[in-house]
C-alpha cells in the first residue's frame, strides 16, 4: 500500500524486572482503518499502548506519526499529537457534568473562567453528527454505562483525535450497545481516523477489525486480517497451540432439582432491592447459565445462596434441605461450593500461601488436624495432589497466592471448591480476566463436575462462555430472571435484547 | 439571667461570634481547597501557630499590622509548600505527616517566643472599619458592619472561594483531581501541580489565620490557637467541602464560644465550672459534625496519593 501510516511503532522494547514486556514490537496504523491488538493478559498490549499514550516510556524503539519521529513523554504530549485513549475503566469524574468532563484539561475560551456553554454547544453538534445522544448538563454519576461510553467517545471527538486507542471498550456493554458503538467507530474511520482496538472477545475482533496483530509474551506472534482469520485461528495464535473454545459436553442424565430458590429477595449493600422475588431451579447434571449485564443482582444472588447476604424474603434449598440465611459454613456443609467473582477479595487471601489458601475451607477437618495441631505432612500431600490435578502453576506451595497470575489463582480456587465433590456449585465469572489456556481448563473441569451429577449455577458476563457451557440460559435483569432459554433455541441478539430488559413476547421457551 | 436578654448583650454576642469565627473561617477555607483536591492537611494548627508568632513578632517590632499579616502569608506559604512536598511528592501518610507539621509548629513557635520575646507584650490590633451607611442600620449595623478590616477580608473569602471552585478552570481541575485523579491525568491535567497549588493556598490561609488571631488578640502565648486548626479541619467536613457550609460551621463555633464567654462575664456560669464550659464549643462542633458530615460524600480521592499507572 502506498499510503503513509499515521502511526508506526518500530522495534519497541520495554523491560520490567524479570520480564520483557515488549520485545522488539512493530505496529502500525493506516488512516481510516481499525487495527486490532489481540493477546492474553500480560502479552504486552497494555504496555505497548501505555508507551504510545505516554503513560510509560520505552527502553528502545521509535514512534513515527505520519512519517515523522514523535517524542511522547506524558499524556499531554500524546493529546497534543492527536492521540486519544479510551481506557478499560472509564476515565470520568462522576461528580462533574458531561460538559465539565469534556472541558477538563482543555484551554477555555474565556481564559481562567470555564466556558461550559460553548463546550455544551459543541458537544451537541458532535452528538448530532455521530448519533451519540447525551445531555451536556447531566452529572456523570447519573449516566448509564452506555452513555458513559458515549461520553468517552465524545471526549475524543471533541479533541479531534486522529488516532484513538480503545482498550476493551465493550467489556460492560450489552450486545446491542456494542453494535451501536461499532457503527460510531465506523463513522470515525470513514472520517479518516485510525483506531486501535484492544479486545479479547474474538467475535468482536472479527466483526470490527481491518487488520489484526496478535501479541504473545511481549512479541508479535502473527498478523492477519478479519477475512483471513477465524476465532479458532486467532485463539491458536494467542496461546501458541490449538485450543478448544467450546468444551465437549458428554450427554448426562438430568436429575432432580438440587438447588431450589423460591421468591428470593435480597437487599444489596447499597440498600436497594438487588434481587426481587426470584425463582429458579438447577437440576443435577446441568449447567444453568445466568447471563446479564453486571449489576442486575447476579452478585447478590450468588452471595445469598452462599450465606453471605441476607435473604429478606423467600427460601433457598440445597439438595432438599433448607439453607436460607444459614451461616456460610453451614451452607457449605450441606453441599455447596462457591467460586466468587471477587477473586482477590472473597476467593483467596493474597498474603496466605498456596497451601493455606487450598485449606481455607477444610482447615478444621480431621484429615489435617492431629490433636489440635496441623498435620503438615497430610496437608502437604493433599495440596500437592490438588496443585498437580488442577495444573496450578506455582513455584512452591509456600508462595503467597497474590504472586500467581489471575488464571492460576482462579485454578487454585476452583481446585479448592471442587475438591469436595459438591452437590451444588455456584460459579461467578469463572474465567473473567483469565487467559485462554486456563479458561479452557476451568471449562473442562466444570463439565467434569456436570458429568459427576453436580448442579451448577454459572453466572457470567461472557456470552460466548454462557453459550458454550450452559444447558439452560437464564437472563437476569433488575433482580429478576426475565427468561429461561435453551442455547440451541436462541441467538446472541435475542439474549442481548433480554439483557437490556426486553422480555420475550412468545412463550415458546421453558 | 434577664441581663443576658438585653439588646446590648445580644448585639455584643453576635458581633463577638463573628469576630471569633474569623481565624477558623480563614483556615477552613484554605483547607477546603486542599481537601477538594484530595489532600488532607492535619498540620493546619501548627501552621497557624507559626503564622501567629510571625505576625505577632513583626507587629511587635514594626508596629505595622499589615506587615504582620504579610509575614503570616509568607510563613503559611512556606509551610504550605512543605506540606505539599510531604503529601504530594513524598506521598507520606497524610494523617501522620500533618501531625508532624502540627508538632513542629507548636514547638518552634513557643521556642521562638521564649528566645525572642520572653514576656508577653501587647501589640496594636487591626483598625476598625465602620462600613459607611450600612453600619448605621439599627442592630444589624452594629452586629455586622463595625468590625476590624480583617473580618471583612475573611468573609469576602467565601464568595471568592465559591467562584474559584465552581466557575474557573482551576476550580474544575481541583474538583476533578480530588475525585478521580487518573481521569484528570489522562486528559493532561497535572495532578501534582493542582495539589501543590491547593495545599499551598491552604497553608497560606492557615498562616494568615494565625497572624489574624494573634494581631486581633494583640498578644502571643504558647499554644495560642488552642487547637483551632484541628477544629478548622473538622469544619471542612462539617461544611461538606463547600465554602458556604464551612462558613456556617465557623459561625456556629464562634457563636457557641461567644455565648460561653458572655455567660462567664455575666456570672451565669460559676467560676469553678469555667473549664468545663470552655469545652462546650468543641463538643458542640463535634456533635454537629457527626450529625451533618456523614450525609455527604467526601472527595473520592481524599488522602490518596496519586501515582501514574498505579
Amino acid at each position: 500500500m502506498p499510503q503513509t501510516p499515521m502511526l508506526e511503532m518500530k522495534g519497541i522494547v520495554k523491560r520490567f524486572p524479570g520480564v520483557l514486556a515488549a520485545d522488539h514490537v512493530d505496529f502500525d496504523v493506516l488512516p481510516g482503518e481499525v487495527h486490532t491488538l489481540l493477546g492474553e493478559n500480560g502479552a504486552g498490549k497494555s504496555t505497548l499502548m501505555n508507551i504510545l499514550y505516554g503513560l510509560q516510556e520505552a527502553d528502545e524503539g521509535e514512534i513515527l506519526l505520519n512519517g515523522k519521529p514523535a517524542e511522547i513523554h506524558n499524556p499531554t504530549d500524546a493529546i497534543a499529537l492527536g492521540i486519544g485513549m479510551i481506557h478499560q475503566h472509564f476515565m470520568l469524574v462522576d461528580t462533574l457534568t458531561v460538559a465539565e468532563n469534556v472541558a477538563l484539561g482543555l484551554k477555555s475560551g474565556r481564559g481562567a473562567l470555564t466556558d461550559l456553554d460553548a463546550v455544551s454547544a459543541r458537544i451537541e453538534e458532535l452528538a448530532e453528527r455521530y448519533g451519540l445522544e447525551i445531555d451536556p448538563q447531566a452529572l456523570v454519576w447519573q449516566l448509564s454505562v452506555g452513555q458513559r461510553q458515549r461520553l468517552e467517545i465524545i471526549k475524543a471527538l471533541y479533541r479531534d483525535v486522529h488516532l484513538l486507542i480503545l482498550d476493551e471498550p465493550t467489556a460492560v456493554l450489552t450486545p446491542q450497545e456494542v453494535d451501536q458503538l461499532f457503527v460510531t467507530l465506523r463513522q470515525m474511520t470513514d472520517d479518516g481516523r485510525g483506531l486501535i482496538f484492544i479486545s479479547h472477545k474474538l467475535h468482536e475482533v472479527l466483526a470490527l477489525s481491518d487488520r489484526i496483530t496478535v501479541l504473545r509474551h511481549g512479541a508479535v506472534a502473527g498478523n492477519t486480517t478479519s477475512e483471513g482469520a477465524t476465532r479458532e485461528s486467532l485463539a491458536e495464535m494467542m496461546v501458541g497451540r490449538q485450543v478448544k473454545l467450546a468444551p465437549d459436553k458428554p450427554p448426562v442424565e438430568i436429575g432432580p432439582a438440587a438447588l431450589q430458590i423460591r421468591g428470593l429477595t435480597v437487599i444489596s449493600d447499597r440498600g436497594i432491592e438487588a434481587v426481587s422475588s426470584l425463582d429458579l431451579e438447577v437440576r443435577t447434571g446441568e449447567i444453568f447459565g445466568i447471563a446479564g449485564v453486571s449489576g442486575n443482582g447476579q452478585r447478590e444472588l450468588a452471595q445469598a445462596i452462599a450465606g453471605l447476604q441476607e435473604a429478606v424474603a423467600g427460601s433457598i434449598h440445597i439438595d432438599g434441605q433448607e439453607t436460607t440465611n444459614l451461616r456460610p459454613a453451614e451452607v457449605r456443609s450441606r453441599g455447596l461450593s462457591y467460586v466468587s467473582e471477587a477473586r482477590m477479595r472473597e476467593g483467596v487471601i493474597g498474603e496466605f500461601t498456596v497451601s493455606e489458601n487450598l485449606l481455607l475451607i477444610d482447615h478444621a477437618s480431621e484429615q489435617f488436624v492431629n490433636r489440635g495441631l496441623f498435620d503438615f505432612k497430610a496437608i502437604r500431600s493433599h495440596c500437592e495432589v490438588l496443585v498437580g490435578e488442577y495444573a496450578v502453576k506455582t513455584p512452591t506451595l509456600d508462595t503467597p497466592a497474590r504472586n500467581l497470575s489471575g488464571g492460576n489463582i482462579q485454578k487454585l480456587i476452583v481446585a479448592r471448591e471442587l475438591a469436595g465433590s459438591p452437590k451444588v456449585l455456584v460459579v461467578a465469572q469463572p474465567t473473567r480476566g483469565v487467559d485462554i489456556g486456563a479458561a479452557e481448563y476451568i471449562h473442562a473441569r466444570l463439565v467434569d463436575q456436570r458429568s459427576e451429577n453436580a448442579a451448577i449455577l454459572m453466572i457470567s458476563e461472557d456470552l460466548d462462555e454462557v453459550f458454550a457451557l450452559s444447558d439452560r440460559i437464564a437472563v437476569m435483569y433488575e433482580g429478576q430472571i426475565i427468561a429461561v432459554v435453551k442455547p440451541g433455541e436462541t441467538t446472541r441478539e435475542e439474549i442481548g435484547l433480554m439483557m437490556a430488559g426486553v422480555r420475550p413476547t412468545d412463550s415458546r421457551h421453558g | 439571667m434577664s441581663d443576658f436578654l438585653t439588646q446590648t448583650v445580644l448585639i455584643a454576642t453576635v458581633a463577638s461570634a463573628i469576630r471569633l469565627a474569623v481565624p477558623l473561617l480563614l483556615a477552613s477555607l484554605g483547607e477546603t481547597f486542599g481537601q477538594r483536591s484530595g489532600v488532607l492537611n492535619l498540620g493546619v494548627d501548627g501552621i497557624m501557630l507559626l503564622g501567629a508568632f510571625g505576625g505577632y513578632f513583626t507587629v511587635l517590632r514594626t508596629g505595622n499590622v499589615w506587615l504582620g499579616l504579610l509575614v503570616g502569608v509568607l510563613v503559611g506559604l512556606v509551610l504550605g509548600v512543605a506540606s505539599a512536598v510531604m503529601a504530594v511528592t513524598l506521598q507520606a501518610e497524610q494523617g501522620i505527616s500533618g501531625i508532624g507539621i502540627f508538632l513542629f509548629g507548636l514547638g518552634l513557635s513557643d521556642l521562638l517566643f521564649q528566645r525572642l520575646v520572653g514576656t508577653p507584650l501587647p501589640i496594636s490590633s487591626f483598625p476598625k472599619l465602620a462600613v459607611p451607611g450600612l453600619s448605621d442600620i439599627p442592630v444589624l449595623g452594629e452586629m455586622l458592619f463595625r468590625h476590624s478590616v480583617i473580618v471583612y477580608i475573611a468573609f469576602l473569602g467565601v464568595p471568592l472561594s465559591m467562584f474559584i471552585i465552581n466557575r474557573t478552570t482551576f476550580g474544575m481541575n481541583i474538583r476533578a483531581v480530588g475525585e478521580n485523579p487518573e481521569a484528570a491525568d489522562s486528559l493532561g491535567v497535572s495532578v501534582t501541580a493542582v495539589r501543590y497549588a491547593t495545599v499551598s493556598i491552604g497553608g497560606t490561609l492557615a498562616g494568615v489565620a494565625g497572624a489574624a488571631l494573634a494581631i486581633d488578640l494583640g498578644i502571643f502565648q504558647q499554644n495560642l490557637t488552642n487547637a483551632a486548626g484541628f477544629i478548622a479541619v473538622a469544619l471542612v467536613y462539617f461544611g461538606a467541602w463547600r465554602p458556604l457550609g464551612v462558613m456556617a460551621g465557623a459561625l456556629l463555633y464562634g457563636f457557641v464560644n461567644a455565648l460561653v464567654l458572655q455567660f462567664k462575664t455575666l456570672g451565669i456560669i460559676p467560676r469553678s465550672w469555667s473549664d468545663i464550659a470552655a469545652m462546650a464549643p468543641a463538643i458542640i462542633t463535634i456533635l454537629a459534625l457527626v450529625l451533618v458530615a456523614s450525609r455527604f460524600r467526601q472527595p473520592a480521592a481524599l488522602t490518596k496519593p496519586f501515582t501514574r499507572g498505579a
